[in-house]
């Protein structure tokens, strides 16, 4: 190799290596990691948190901006917030909420917490949505909900005076579209965390429960009386839902086929997500359709209510009696530990105010 | 003048790291996979017959599966030298997840003749009470409290016509055995090891292994769904049954490499 072959070669590699190690100047929003509670961390596996929409400050709090403002809506009337109330745990007391023209939805409004854990990531009582993302879709463009158009939501937002630089924030773009407005949101939702019940405080040593809350779980817990506990969580699940999909024996036919409009297999005829227990206290009233206005009822029909139909949940024990027969005090103390279940701390925290 | 000098010490230095690179060193240890597959008497069952009233127990009731899920733990590949080699973990089979069917025991199992091979079904009393796992906690696979805790071994779900020729819910749930009677809790071990025989590995072995899911209803006991459909789990004696028929229920069809 000549003298002129070597400067040619070192000059090659001066080309090549000059600019690899520039830094390059990238926005990049404040992380935010969840705060995971002790009795999830130490029970249960890890939220769902998708790669591509990392929680951070900046997006949170958009989100949450988003979500309490009736911007989304048609009309301009109606947030996520006004069937999402922070202070029944993110629903309503309607058994039907009304959308924008008045006209009621068909199914009870679901309360919004612990959304990170529904590690199946199955959204709406019937599951229509996969991921917290494409569930904040929906209520947009729903005619009896916001009844809005994307399209219509984006411009509003990219005129607005203060969400172009949210956005910008947020996610490095000023320039608004659905994706970025329901990542927003779903960071907002994975917020909403609660872990702070009486029960929880008792599972961490700080309180004691009653002899009737203390039989309530017992009761809860047996198989031989409410076995709530193959469904609905237990002292080593807080989220107290499977987030699965049961007939629980609510009618004969159905005239909501739910899980099975979804997937078209007839065997999903009239199963529903399990709702979680938590906070159960502020979110009558209960069941898909809003049927029970009470706990006592719900209760009841569980212990004596149950209908027989072909797609019954086989954990629906002595149907043709109607269930399991529960003693009034056993009733009574069911009722007592899932008021224990009410997370007082949620529904008044702050953070998740429109403040 | 300067390359000149660096170019002969730059090939010896190729040429030593990559000197050893293409030895045909044959590898020595296998991956080990284990592969569950579901019969009710050799016809084959996946989550696509579930919800069908399509099987016959072997006393006679016809029934549906709508649910199967379950837990082998343990793994042990015994070596005539009386050498172990053990999987201490666990894995939760769910027939209507299929990426639950399968799955990897070892990475790297030495080759060679293992005169025994065996797992647990359930969970032994070791690792069934001493240990919090989250995913199981997760799954709801957790035993009551009131039952002495720990985890189910199974959850096997259907209808059967009773009879009355009523479609009936039955939950054939293993666990410990507990006798919840008394003052105290009384147990009896229910959890038992499964043996697959010798094996010969040479390489990526895999194991495929089948649980015949009318055995849970036929042999010893024939298995009476009109008596015994659910609660199951508090029922000491009708754990103990399910502990005998689950003796035969699983077999090792094949071992692919």
């Amino acid at each position: 190799m000549n003298y002129y072959s070597l400067h040619t070669l070192l000059f090659i590699m001066f080309i090549c290596f000059s600019c690899t190690n520039e830094p390059v100047e990238q926005y990049a929003p404040t992380p935010s990691a969840l705060k995971i509670p002790k009795l999830f961390s130490e029970n249960i596996i890890a939220p769902v948190i998708p790669s591509n929409n990392p929680q951070t400050v900046e997006g949170v709090r958009l989100g949450k901006k988003l979500f309490f403002d009736p911007i989304l809506s048609g009309n301009n009337t109606q947030a996520c917030a006004s069937c999402h109330s922070p202070k029944n745990a993110f629903t309503d007391t309607s058994r039907f909420s009304n959308g924008i023209d008045g006209r009621l939805g068909l199914r009870n409004a679901m309360p919004l917490f612990n959304l990170a854990w529904n590690y199946n990531e199955r959204f709406f009582w019937d599951g229509k949505s996969f991921s917290l993302e494409h569930q904040a879709f929906i209520p947009v463009t729903d005619p009896l909900e916001m009844k809005s158009t994307w399209a219509d939501v984006t411009e509003k937002l990219q005129q607005h005076p203060e969400y172009p630089t949210l956005f910008q924030e947020a996610f490095g773009t000023s320039q608004i579209d659905s994706t970025l407005v329901t990542k927003a949101m779903a960071q907002f939702e994975r917020t909403l965390i609660s872990a702070n019940s009486k029960f929880d405080q008792y599972l961490l040593g700080e309180t004691e429960l009653s002899g009737e809350e203390l039989n309530g779980f017992n009761v809860f817990m047996d198989e031989t009386k409410g076995d709530c506990f193959h469904c609905h969580g237990s002292d080593k699940n807080p989220l107290w839902t499977d987030n699965a999909f049961h007939n629980n024996g609510l009618d004969e036919t159905f005239t909501d086929l739910g899980l099975g409009a979804v997937t078209g297999d007839p065997a999903d005829n009239g199963k529903f997500k399990s709702p979680s227990l938590r906070n159960v206290e502020f979110t009558a009233p209960y069941m898909h359709d809003g049927r029970f206005t009470t706990l006592e009822e719900v209760i009841n029909h569980y212990s004596e209510g149950l209908k027989n139909s072909s797609t019954i949940d086989p954990l629906m024990k002595k149907v043709s009696q109607g269930g399991v027969g529960l003693s009034e005090k056993d009733k009574a103390d069911l009722k007592a530990f899932l008021l224990t279940l009410s997370d007082f701390e949620f529904i008044n925290n702050p953070d998740f105010l429109n403040n | 003048m300067i390359l000149k000098k660096i170019i002969p010490i730059l090939l010896i230095i190729v040429a030593a790291v990559f000197s050893c690179s293409n030895d045909d060193t044959a590898p020595q240890s296998s991956n080990i996979t284990f592969s569950f597959s579901h019969s009710w008497d050799g016809t084959p069952i996946t989550n696509s017959d579930f919800n069908t009233i399509k099987f016959t127990n072997a006393n006679g009731e016809d029934l549906s599966i709508t649910k199967l899920r379950y837990i082998v733990s343990k793994i042990i590949f015994t070596k005539s030298t009386g050498e172990d080699f053990i999987f201490e973990g666990y894995h939760l089979i769910d027939l209507t997840n299929t990426t639950s069917l399968d799955f990897s025991v070892f990475e790297a199992l030495p080759y060679g003749k293992y005169t025994n091979v065996s797992f647990i079904f359930g969970l032994n009393n070791e690792d069934n009470y001493n240990n919090n796992y989250q995913d199981l906690n997760s799954a709801s696979w957790n035993v009551p409290d009131l039952l002495g805790g720990g985890y189910h071994y199974m959850q096997l779900e259907g209808k059967f016509i009773d009879n009355t020729s009523t479609e009936t819910g039955y939950a054939y749930h293993a666990i410990r055995a507990v006798d919840n009677s008394g003052a105290s809790l009384s147990f009896e071990d229910t959890f038992f090891e499964v043996n697959l025989g010798e094996a010969n590995i040479t390489d990526n072995a895999k194991f495929n292994i089948e649980m015949n899911v009318a055995e849970w209803f036929k042999n010893p006991n024939t298995w009476d769904l009109n008596m015994l459909n659910n609660m199951l789990m508090p029922n000491f004696n009708a754990q103990i049954l399910m502990f005998q028929n689950g003796q035969n229920v699983f077999s090792l069809k094949s071992i692919a490499q």
